[in-house]
Order: C-alpha cells, then sequence, then structure tokens
C-alpha cells in the first residue's frame, strides 16, 4: 500500500516544503513594524519625519518679503500660499544666497488653475487662454499676487 | 494626445485607465474556466465522446491561465510588488484577493489534476528519453517511478476529486473576475449581481469554442482525422452552453431597459453611437446570433460530415470573436460614458506602447507558444504511441 501511495506522499512533501518556504519568505522581507498602526510599515511614520522640511511656509516668506506679502492680502490670491506657486523653498529661507528660487512662466503656471474646464466651478475666475491672451505671459498685465486689473475695477468699487 | 470628447465630462473621465490589457484579463482568464469545464466533462460527467479533447483542454486551461495576470502586471507596472499581494495580504481589496484565487486554481486543481493525469507518460518518458529531457521528466516523477495499476487507481480517484474541486474553482475563478466588475457600484454600466453568472458562462462558451477549434486545428495539422463525434459533442454543448448565456445577457438588458434608472438614456445612447459596431454588429449580430444559429443549423438538419466541421470551424471563430467583443464592450464601454451621464470620450489605443495593440497581440500569441511547448513535452493526443490516454491507461473511471 505504502508502495502505491508513495509518489503521493512525495508530492505532499514538495507541497509542505514549498509552503514552509513561503513561511520562512514571509518571516524574512515583512518588516517587524508592520501592522503596528494599520496595513502599513509602522516605522515609516518616523523615516518620514525625519526627512529634510522641504518647505518653508507662508508665515517665513512674509517674514522678508513684506511688499510682496502686503499685496497678497489685498487681492484674491490671499489664501494661495506662497510655495503654491514658487515650489518648495525650505532652503532658500534658511539661507538666501544657497539657493535663487526659479523664475517663474505664468503662461504655464497661471493656467494650472485658470484654464477654463467645465467641471470647475462658474464662480471660478477661468479663461481660455488660447483666446483670452493667445500665450503671452499673464504677467504682461496681472499682477500674480494681486491679480485683479485696478482699470476692470467698477467706478467707486472697493480696490 | 488630443482625446475627442462629447458633451459634459469629469477631468479624470476623459482618459481611459483601463486600457485593451484589461480587456484581455477577463478573455484570458474566461477560456482557461471555459476550457476546464469542458475537460471536467469527460472526467466528471462522463461525456466519452469529448474524450480527445481532455487532455488538450486541460494544457490550453494552464497556457492560458499562466499568461492571465501578465496584462495586469503591464498595467499596473511594477511587476516585482506582485509578489506583496501574497505576503501582506489586503482582505478588503477585491483585485488583491484574487491572487489568492488565481493560486489556488493553478497551484490546487490545474498543475495537480495534470500531474496526476500524466503521471504514467512522464515515467514513461523518463525511463526513454535522455540528456536534458530524461532529467527534466525525472524531476517531475518526483522519484517515484512507480506506475502500478493500483497506483495509477489512486491517481485516478484522487484526480476524480480534484476535478470535483476544480469545477466550482474554475466558477470562482471566473466569477470573481464578473464580481470585481459587477460590484463597482458607481459604475451602472458593471454594477450587477448577475455580471458574475453572465462572466461565468461566456467563460463557458468561449473556452469550450477556443479548445473544439484548437482540436480542430491541431488534428488537421498533425495530419489525423478528425473525430466528428468528439466535435459534434463539443458543438452540441457549446450551443446550449451559448443559448443559456445569451439569455442571461438578454434578461439583464430587458431589466434595464424596463427599469429605465437614471443612467439608462445615456448608456442607451452610447449602445446606439459609440459601441454600435463592436456590441450591436459584432458581439451580438456576429459573435452570438450568427454563430447560436449555425450551430442550431447542424442539429436540425442532416448535413455532410464536411459541412458539419466547416460550420463548427466558423461558428467556433465567431464565438471567440464575439465573447471578446463582449470583454471589450463591458470594459472600455464601462469608461466611455461620463458619471454625470451628460457625456462621451474615445478610447485611443496606442500601438507599440506598454497597454497597446502590440503588447496585446504579443500577449495573446503567448498562450499559444506556452501551449505549443507543453503539447511537444506532454503529448496530449489520444493516438500519442505507447503513451496513449487511453487504452494502456486505466480508464478516469469511465472508459
Amino acid at each position: 500500500m505504502f508502495k502505491d501511495i508513495e509518489h503521493l506522499i512525495r508530492l505532499a512533501v514538495v507541497i509542505l516544503i514549498a509552503v514552509a518556504a513561503f513561511v520562512l519568505l514571509r518571516a524574512a522581507v515583512i518588516p517587524s513594524s508592520f501592522g503596528q498602526y494599520g496595513h502599513y510599515r509602522g516605522a515609516a511614520i518616523t523615516e518620514i519625519a525625519a526627512r529634510p522640511i522641504a518647505f518653508a511656509g507662508h508665515d517665513i516668506c512674509a517674514g522678508c518679503h513684506t511688499e510682496e506679502a502686503a499685496q497678497k492680502k489685498q487681492g484674491k490670491h490671499v489664501v494661495v500660499a506662497c510655495e503654491a506657486c514658487h515650489g518648495a523653498l525650505a532652503r532658500h529661507a534658511d539661507d538666501p544666497s544657497a539657493l535663487t528660487p526659479a523664475k517663474l512662466d505664468t503662461a504655464v503656471l497661471c493656467t494650472r488653475c485658470h484654464e477654463a474646464n467645465s467641471a470647475k466651478p462658474r464662480t471660478f475666475p477661468q479663461v481660455v487662454t488660447a483666446d483670452h491672451s493667445g500665450g503671452i505671459a499673464c504677467d504682461t498685465c496681472h499682477q500674480p499676487h494681486k491679480p485683479k486689473i485696478e482699470d476692470e475695477m467698477p467706478a467707486g468699487g472697493k480696490k | 494626445m488630443q482625446i475627442p470628447v462629447e458633451g459634459f465630462m469629469y477631468p479624470n473621465e476623459v482618459e481611459l485607465q483601463w486600457s485593451v490589457l484589461i480587456v484581455l484579463y477577463p478573455f484570458i482568464t474566461g477560456l482557461v474556466a471555459g476550457a476546464f469545464i469542458l475537460a471536467s466533462l469527460e472526467r466528471v460527467f462522463r461525456v466519452q465522446a469529448v474524450k480527445p479533447t481532455y487532455r488538450l483542454a486541460l494544457l490550453t486551461a494552464l497556457s492560458f491561465l499562466l499568461v492571465a495576470p501578465l496584462p495586469l502586471q503591464l498595467h499596473l507596472g511594477h511587476p516585482e510588488r506582485s509578489l506583496e499581494m501574497y505576503l501582506t495580504p489586503h482582505r478588503s481589496s477585491a483585485m488583491a484577493m484574487f491572487g489568492f484565487v488565481y493560486l489556488w486554481y493553478l497551484m490546487a486543481v490545474l498543475l495537480l489534476e495534470i500531474w496526476l493525469d500524466y503521471r504514467r507518460d512522464i515515467v514513461l518518458k523518463a525511463q526513454s528519453s535522455t540528456g536534458l529531457a530524461r532529467l527534466f521528466y525525472r524531476a517531475l516523477t518526483l522519484g517515484s517511478s512507480n506506475i502500478s495499476q493500483r497506483s495509477l487507481q489512486i491517481d485516478e480517484r484522487l484526480g476524480y476529486f480534484i476535478t470535483l474541486v476544480g469545477i466550482p474553482s474554475a466558477f470562482l475563478l471566473h466569477g470573481y473576475v464578473g464580481f470585481i466588475f459587477g460590484s463597482v457600484k458607481a459604475n451602472p454600466w458593471w454594477s450587477s449581481p448577475l455580471m458574475p453568472i453572465v462572466f461565468i458562462f461566456s467563460a463557458m462558451v468561449s473556452g469550450i469554442a477556443a479548445v473544439m477549434l484548437l482540436y480542430m486545428a491541431s488534428t488537421r495539422l498533425r495530419a489525423r482525422q478528425i473525430d466528428i463525434r468528439c466535435v459534434d459533442k463539443i458543438a452540441q454543448y457549446l450551443l446550449y452552453t451559448f443559448v443559456i448565456d445569451f439569455s442571461l445577457e438578454m434578461l439583464d438588458l430587458l431589466q434595464r431597459i424596463y427599469e429605465a434608472d437614471e443612467s439608462f438614456r445615456s448608456l442607451d445612447f452610447m449602445v446606439h453611437t459609440r459601441l454600435w459596431k463592436s456590441q450591436v454588429i459584432i458581439q451580438i449580430l456576429l459573435g452570438t446570433l450568427t454563430p447560436i444559429a449555425l450551430l442550431g443549423l447542424t442539429q436540425v438538419l442532416k448535413l455532410t460530415e464536411t459541412a458539419r466541421k466547416r460550420i463548427y470551424a466558423i461558428a467556433g471563430s465567431l464565438t471567440v470573436i464575439g465573447i471578446f467583443a463582449m470583454r471589450w464592450n463591458v470594459v472600455i464601454g464601462g469608461q466611455l460614458f461620463s458619471k454625470s451621464f451628460l457625456g462621451y470620450t474615445t478610447y485611443k489605443m496606442g500601438f507599440a506602447t506598454r497597454e497597446g495593440l502590440l503588447t496585446a497581440i504579443l500577449l495573446m500569441i503567448l498562450p499559444f507558444t506556452i501551449l505549443w511547448v507543453l503539447v511537444k513535452l506532454l503529448p496530449p493526443w489520444p493516438d500519442a504511441g505507447s503513451l496513449s490516454a487511453s487504452g494502456a491507461t486505466p480508464a478516469h473511471g469511465t472508459s
């Protein structure tokens, strides 16, 4: 009887070895902190927290760039953080000579938010740039920190 | 690349995320499940007539099953990460759990059944071959060369049990694919509890048709006589399954038409415009009604053998094309309309890109290449000399 099921016993051994190899592999490669908080590596949180800070934050920018900060306060872009357009500049804030922020191409940058799209709320300012400006830089006419053009203001209107 | 859009689309709907490769995924798994179910006809339901296709169906299922995850790997990128699905399984992800359904079907059903069925042949090959081939076959014997009548009877009984488990597993494999689509409740084109059932029956249809075509083509290539009794029987089963499949799809359609929920007008418009060719012409007229009519003819008219073979070849090919079109219409169709029901986008298929037409063609050639290799290694033909599956081999409990 044993002889007739020998091949099946051998097969069972192969399957057991495969299962054992899988269990060992699993134990070897799964990080110990996996599942500590959820379905991810718990240690990832401290690793990410230890990474250098990339963004300086609006208040730090405003500490030096007082003129721009004051302009922004008067316009609708008051809600937009400086680094949303200028990029992460913590290094520049630490040492202004270490990194000079790149000049922005407003013909591209502004369209990210203001290119017309029917999915955007109607009240959000948006233009078809091809018709509106023909691709010229937006800051030719608009001051990005306070984008509303003064001449467009209705007579006696608020600035 | 500008994508033509009509009406109102949300920005994230303009470009289709699931490409032709995701069409291949249910198509290929369907062929696997269908081929296996055809094989089980002989083993479990004791349909002797289809015996010549038994082993070919198993090898076909294996060849396609090995390729089934590749479209997903190519679509997602980072194939090296797919192992993580097994290492740290996420039980809330339907797609991740498919990995286990796949593994179960591959390891516990298909490979075991093929090994048990071929064990006698493998042992004989290990004894008669030389060189590398000998090493290969000896490895497959797992070091046991016992092919006594008693051991083969045990194999036979165990194989029968595995096939019994295999039938619900094949249903699970492809039903699960349907479940993945059917459970996307945000998409009215997919969200239907009938989806898994429709997928299972369409899988059976495509798998049976594919094995029938492969059997006819391979027999011709080997300059042998096609067993007409066998293809007659397969065609009969194909017809029955197809009628059930078509009825289920029509029931789903009737339900949608009568229910006419808020998505209906939008979907109806889509079927009459963007999906007209692929759904109405190719899937329903050419790929479903024509083969059903052709197969039906063979049941009611007394036709010659040659005429029947020709009809089976045409009907089988149209069936496979029709089921592919069905997968296309499900996957691509489900992404062409806006969730606002006010707009439609277009699917632009690349050519020589990661998810392009060329990749899809190569992926469809691959299972045939694997099958060719498997057929060389483990000949499935009933007349394969001393290694015959019939005759000397103890019966599958039937012969």
